[in-house]
């Protein structure tokens, strides 16, 4: 209960900046940690409630963004555009998740790490140009709108996947998790829970995708299928606390702001940094920053 | 107009049946060729993957500094490249040693679940740091190496072999003949198996299980660096092929199942021989997605692979 209310705090105090400030800069950096937030809640739901590894988020998060760009820059309402996305995205996420779930083993990270991979050579390959909004719209392009629709964005990620977790099907997600066969003998189903995180998950990507679109004028279509944009929803989710509603977020605002900081110095080295960082939190600390603290708390607490 | 009619001829030429199976033949020669390396770069990750239980999916990142350390051989020392793999392979042996005792050997202490997700993320974070640091090392340049005898062509009837590619593929097959001679004929090569087949039983038997993991990574890592070489000699690197040639490798070890270093390299050989067909009847921007489809299949058809026994 405290954390939701932390929650809302932080939302509202999001909800407020605009107020105090117009500084595009600012805004700017608001959107890039609600965009990181969706992208890391979104891959925590697959890779840490339903405990499968998706290597390949990327695929979700461009295909939101190839959608999005050609129907709205093509004159299509941006929330039927935004629809599209999120429709299409999980339309591809069956298509790797309905095979690769019925066997276990590493078949669901090949099948995602292929699909982004594969997506990315031939989305590269067939529109090899930058894209970039239309004139009138640039014109008219205008932060503040960016702004509150990612917020809107990160905040829906964060109550969709708080509100599933303690919920039967979300019980029974986790339940899979933790060892499939008990799962089944007690009438679970473990194809069908997996299938409905990742068709959740991916919808919430492809959305982040779509809201990427809308929100940046320039890019190459390949960009969005990068695996940086994989790498960045996992190490989000590992740094902050993977299977945690909080970790993610802790963990998007902790890397979008400790990236900004970096950058002044050190651009080149950042995936250096963080890449290690990365395998060192997997390695020796899995539970993250939510785990370090509540460490920290127990070891205090025993020696008052 | 001209254009048009150009277009329009080179359409008809192209459908005329005689030029067709010209057309396909050639890209199908290139495609065994290539495939040959699929089937290297796959026999490496299949032996780790096999031994260890662990995935390792910046097995490509290795194969690119194989790749780099055969280039500036060359291009520093003017040392040749293929008598350079015999440098580059020990050297990424002791580089897979090193991976091994930082990083690898914490992961095989978990069950066996446990494992593969856990070397799936690490593996994953290392592709990134090494992707990283090759860009600030050597540039993202694409580079290659490029001999006297670079561009000799066998005329074969109206065909075309780049002689390089040949040499590259009879060298991939000799380096899997020799891993087969050493896994079934030496002692180690049988502690490598037994661990393979059952770690338990193979610790019980007196196997050092961890020297045998150490080992096994190692070899994975030197085919790697070799079959990197390779690329480096008949076709060309750069920083950011690693992921690509991870995919092939993946694809064509779920392709062909876990179990023989053979069938790794028919299914590399399987795998350009699809790329070639889809080249020609899809055209080059879809080559990559048959990939994605024979994986798909052969998850639906037959999930232990063409040649893997059923578990």
């Amino acid at each position: 209960m405290r954390l939701a209310g932390a929650g809302i705090l932080l939302a509202a105090a999001f909800a407020a900046v605009p107020l105090f400030t117009a500084r595009n800069d600012l805004l700017n950096l608001g959107v890039q940690i609600f965009l990181a937030i969706a992208l890391a809640q979104s891959w925590n739901l697959v890779g840490g409630y339903a405990g499968q590894i998706n290597l390949g988020h990327a695929a979700f998060f461009g295909l939101g963004a190839l959608v999005t760009r050609m129907l709205w820059v093509g004159g299509v309402p941006l929330s039927i555009s935004l629809a599209a996305s999120a429709l299409i995205a999980t339309a591809f996420g069956c298509l790797i998740g309905l095979p690769a779930f019925r066997l276990r083993g590493a078949y669901f990270a090949i099948g995602t790490l292929g699909l982004a991979e594969i997506l990315r050579i031939t989305v590269g390959n067939l529109l090899p140009e930058i894209s970039t909004i239309r004139a009138a719209e640039l014109a008219s392009y205008n932060m503040l709108s960016r702004y509150y629709l990612t917020l809107g964005l990160a905040i829906l990620c964060v109550a969709v996947v708080a509100s599933l977790v303690p919920s039967r099907l979300g019980l029974g997600i986790r339940a899979v998790r933790e060892d499939e066969a008990a799962a089944e003998a007690s009438g679970v189903s473990a194809v069908g829970h997996k299938l409905l995180a990742l068709a959740v998950s991916t919808a919430l990507a492809g959305l982040a995708g779509g809201a990427f679109a809308y929100y940046h004028v320039s890019y190459y279509p390949q960009h969005t299928f990068s695996p940086v944009w994989t790498f960045d929803a996992v190490l989000m989710s590992f740094v902050g606390g993977v299977g945690t509603i909080h970790g993610p977020v802790l963990g998007a605002l902790f890397y979008v702001i400790l990236k900004e900081v970096l950058a002044l110095r050190w651009v080149e080295f950042h995936l250096i940094i963080f890449g290690i960082l990365f395998i060192l939190v997997v390695l020796f600390l899995p539970g993250g920053l939510v785990e370090a603290w509540s460490r920290l708390r127990r070891s205090v607490s025993r020696q008052a | 107009m001209i254009f048009v009619s150009f277009v329009v001829n080179h359409y008809f030429a192209l459908f005329a049946a005689k030029q067709f199976s010209m057309i396909l033949t050639q890209q199908l020669i290139l495609g065994l060729l290539v495939g040959g390396l699929y089937g290297l770069a796959a026999a490496g990750l299949s032996l780790t993957f096999g031994v260890l239980r662990v995935l390792n999916v910046a097995h490509g990142e290795l194969l690119m500094l194989g790749g780099y350390g055969t280039f500036w051989l060359f291009a520093i020392w003017r040392i040749d490249p293929f008598a350079s793999l015999l440098a580059v392979g020990p050297a990424m042996f002791v580089l897979g040693m090193l991976l091994y005792v930082a990083l690898f050997q914490f992961v095989v202490k978990a069950h066996e679940e446990a494992r593969i997700k856990n070397s799936l993320l690490i593996g994953f974070g290392l592709t990134l740091v090494l992707h990283a640091l090759a860009i600030q090392l050597w540039t993202a340049d694409e580079r290659s190496v490029t001999t006297a005898y670079s561009g000799a062509v066998m005329r074969v009837g109206l065909f075309a072999i780049p002689l390089l590619r040949l040499s590259s593929l009879l060298f991939a097959f000799a380096i899997l003949a020799a891993l087969h001679l050493f896994l079934s004929r030496t002692r180690w090569g049988r502690a490598i198996r037994a661990t393979a087949e059952d770690w338990e039983a193979a610790a019980l038997m007196g196997i050092p299980v961890g020297r045998t993991y150490l080992l096994a990574f190692a070899l994975g890592t030197a085919l790697a660096g070799i079959a990197g070489g390779l690329v480096s000699i008949s076709y060309s690197i750069s920083p950011s092929i690693g992921m690509e040639w991870t995919l092939k490798a993946l694809i064509v070890v779920v392709l062909a199942g876990l179990g023989s270093l053979f069938g790794s390299f028919a299914g590399g050989i399987l795998l350009g021989l699809a790329e070639a067909m889809s080249v020609v009847f899809l055209g080059g921007p879809y080559r990559e997605v048959v990939g994605l489809m024979l994986f798909l299949i052969v998850l639906v058809v037959r999930p232990q692979g063409l040649f893997g026994a059923r578990q």
